[in-house]
């Protein structure tokens, strides 16, 4: 089993070096001057020509993806082209933000998303109808439009959450009970937003694995042995559908990402894929790379995690894996 | 097609979207207002819906800022959206076809090589790369095509390339080879119609995700670029009007959801009429 994970832990580094070395070319290959952008309209040809030299710009590309990459597997990861700041910080404010919106709102669609397919894949007919309208249609709101529609219910009508940020403007004079409120109020919205996309998609996951489940011998035989209904679902049905959801967890990890972007630039929470949007605007070289490769190592992170937790949920890959 | 006409979700989804598509095509009938005009901003801008205009105009949806009917601008918006969703996916399922009728039909390095290649494109986060395309280059709506088609092919060459395998082995394919047909007319006449089916499904469902993905470029302004109008773009100009005018980020985001709900559902439908026998198979992965 740890072979396994070690070699997908490598295939996942080739992806993460393919994804950089992809992001690097097209950056390059793409129109639109970093310089020209940083220093205005009003800049004379000698003065770019100085600060291309400065950034190295005018060296041979092969030359300058030799040296970047160097760097960068260094952890030398330059300056903000744009802000001046290195990348480093602010990378680093960004990746906890990021991971504290998305982690839970992972955990807590998955909680909620499992529960709603149990019922639907158990319940009667209508009710199942009616819950499968109500995931379907979560499933198709795209993030950004519900987060608008969050913020204007809820922060102009009720005057009750904030929209913006990760704290208030005094939120660096709070400590202890005040300071979580205040985060809390923050998080809600964005968390919501993410979390209820979340939820109709593995609702609707998980309702058709556990009836693909439902129809075998096996669940006929506990019922007939005179199990209790909740214990044939959750012990029998439930264990057993819960497999291709563990696989879903691995394969939704790009897609949660994503949709991570589009809420975090609604809500301006200050996170990873609100600083590559505004990177990329800004055409920043530097952060635009490093916020790439970050993304894809969180993607990649955890899709390794989620087949470590398939090999542990279901023995029969276990064994496979380590007969193999 | 019995089973396809008695299914409540298949002509739910096909009613919106030939409704929908109606609607966009035939947007210089049903709306009157033109799409960019703009009379009198000061007396026509934020009418709510239903409000008539001092020049005798009903406006069924309301005004925006300019004072532009968003009901005009919804079906012209659809257009764009419907187009750019469906050319897009038609790309994605060409290049999609190309790469899993090769991996699957020639064996050795090209099969190893180009599954390889499918897997790593399916490992990147899809938005990441569409933002990088897009910002790189100038924004248009053939550049979203061009993006989504280029990030949206993967799924397609997994599934045809799995069906090509499987096909590849029949005796049907023995037959013709025997009988001393080229392996290329082989895969073009023989094999491809056969591995068709789950493609059908995916551009169903692919259609929808492109929609929503193509909506999302333009409400960052990385898309369709006003005043052409396309959802995106109407939800990320009614953003800064939240308070006085909800209605112009509302409606697009309600025509979007209403036809990315229709394409779900009908895909769901194909999927369970193309293919009896598996049941109510688990739904692809969000």
């Amino acid at each position: 089993m740890l072979a396994a994970l070690a070699r997908r832990a490598a295939t996942g580094l080739a992806v993460v070096a393919g994804v950089v070395t992809l992001t690097f070319f097209l950056l390059r290959l793409a129109p639109g001057d970093p310089v020209e952008l940083l220093l205005g309209p009003a800049a004379t040809p000698a003065q770019i020509a100085a600060q291309r030299h400065a950034l190295a710009f005018d060296r041979p590309l092969a030359t300058q993806y030799a040296a970047w990459l160097g760097r960068f597997a260094r952890g030398e990861w330059g300056t903000s082209i744009a802000t001046g700041r290195p990348v480093r910080a602010l990378l680093g404010e960004a990746v906890p933000a990021t991971l504290e919106l998305v982690g839970l709102s992972l955990m807590l669609s998955y909680l909620l998303g499992v529960a709603v397919g149990a019922v639907q894949a158990t319940a009667h007919p209508r009710v199942d109808t009616a819950l499968s309208i109500a995931t379907v249609t979560l499933f198709a709101v795209p993030g950004y439009w519900l987060g608008l529609m969050l913020v204007m219910v809820f922060t102009y009508w009720a005057q009750a959450l904030p929209a913006f940020g990760r704290a208030g403007l005094d939120g660096d004079l709070l400590a202890g009970g005040p300071w979580l409120v205040d985060r809390l109020r923050h998080l809600m919205l964005p968390l919501a937003t993410l979390t209820l996309i979340g939820i109709g998609g593995i609702a609707r996951f998980v309702r058709g694995a556990m009836r693909d489940v439902v129809g075998q011998p096996f669940v006929r035989s506990a019922q007939a042995k005179g199990l209790a209904p909740f214990a044939v679902v959750w012990r029998h049905i439930a264990r057993n559908a819960l497999i291709p959801v563990a696989i879903l967890l691995g394969l939704s990890f790009p897609a949660l990402f994503s949709g991570g972007v589009f809420v975090e630039f609604v809500f301006a929470w200050p996170g990873v894929g609100r600083r590559l949007v505004e990177a990329v605007l800004a055409r920043d070289y530097p952060v635009v790379m490093a916020a790439t490769a970050v993304s894809a190592l969180l993607v990649v992170a955890g899709n390794v995690l989620a087949d470590g937790l398939v090999a542990w949920i279901d023995p029969r890959i276990r064994h496979r894996s380590e007969g193999a | 097609m019995n089973r396809l006409l008695r299914d409540r979700r298949a002509m739910f989804g096909g009613g919106v979207l030939i409704v929908v598509v109606a609607a966009a095509l035939a947007a210089p009938l049903v709306s009157r207002a033109e799409v960019a005009g703009q009379p009198d901003i000061v007396a026509e801008r934020f009418l709510p819906p239903l409000a008539t205009d001092p020049r005798g105009g009903i406006h069924p949806l309301g005004t925006d800022r300019f004072g532009r009917d968003v009901w005009t601008r919804l079906v012209y918006g659809a257009r764009i959206s419907l187009g750019v969703g469906a050319l897009a996916v038609l790309l994605a399922i060409a290049i999609g076809l190309a790469v899993g009728a090769l991996a699957g039909y020639w064996r050795g390095p090209v099969r190893t090589l180009l599954l390889a290649f499918t897997d790593v494109a399916l490992a990147l986060p899809r938005v990441v790369l569409l933002l990088l395309l897009a910002a790189l280059w100038r924004p248009s709506a053939a550049l979203v095509i061009l993006v989504l088609g280029l990030t949206g092919w993967m799924s397609v060459a997994r599934l045809v390339q799995g069906e090509v395998r499987s096909l590849a082995a029949r005796p049907f394919v023995e037959g013709a080879r025997a009988l001393g047909i080229s392996r290329l007319r082989i895969l073009w006449r023989h094999i491809l119609p056969n591995a068709l089916t789950p493609v059908i499904v995916a551009a169903a469902l692919g259609i929808g995700n492109a929609i929503m993905l193509e909506a999302g470029l333009s409400f960052l302004g990385l898309g369709v670029q006003p005043p052409t109008p396309s959802w995106g773009n109407m939800i990320a100009s009614g953003r800064d009007t939240l308070v006085n005018a909800p209605w112009v980020a509302a409606a697009p985001g309600l025509a979007l959801v209403l036809v990315v709900v229709a394409c779900t559902l009908l895909g769901d439908a194909l999927q369970d009429a193309l293919d009896p026998t598996r049941g109510s198979r688990a739904p692809p992965a969000p």
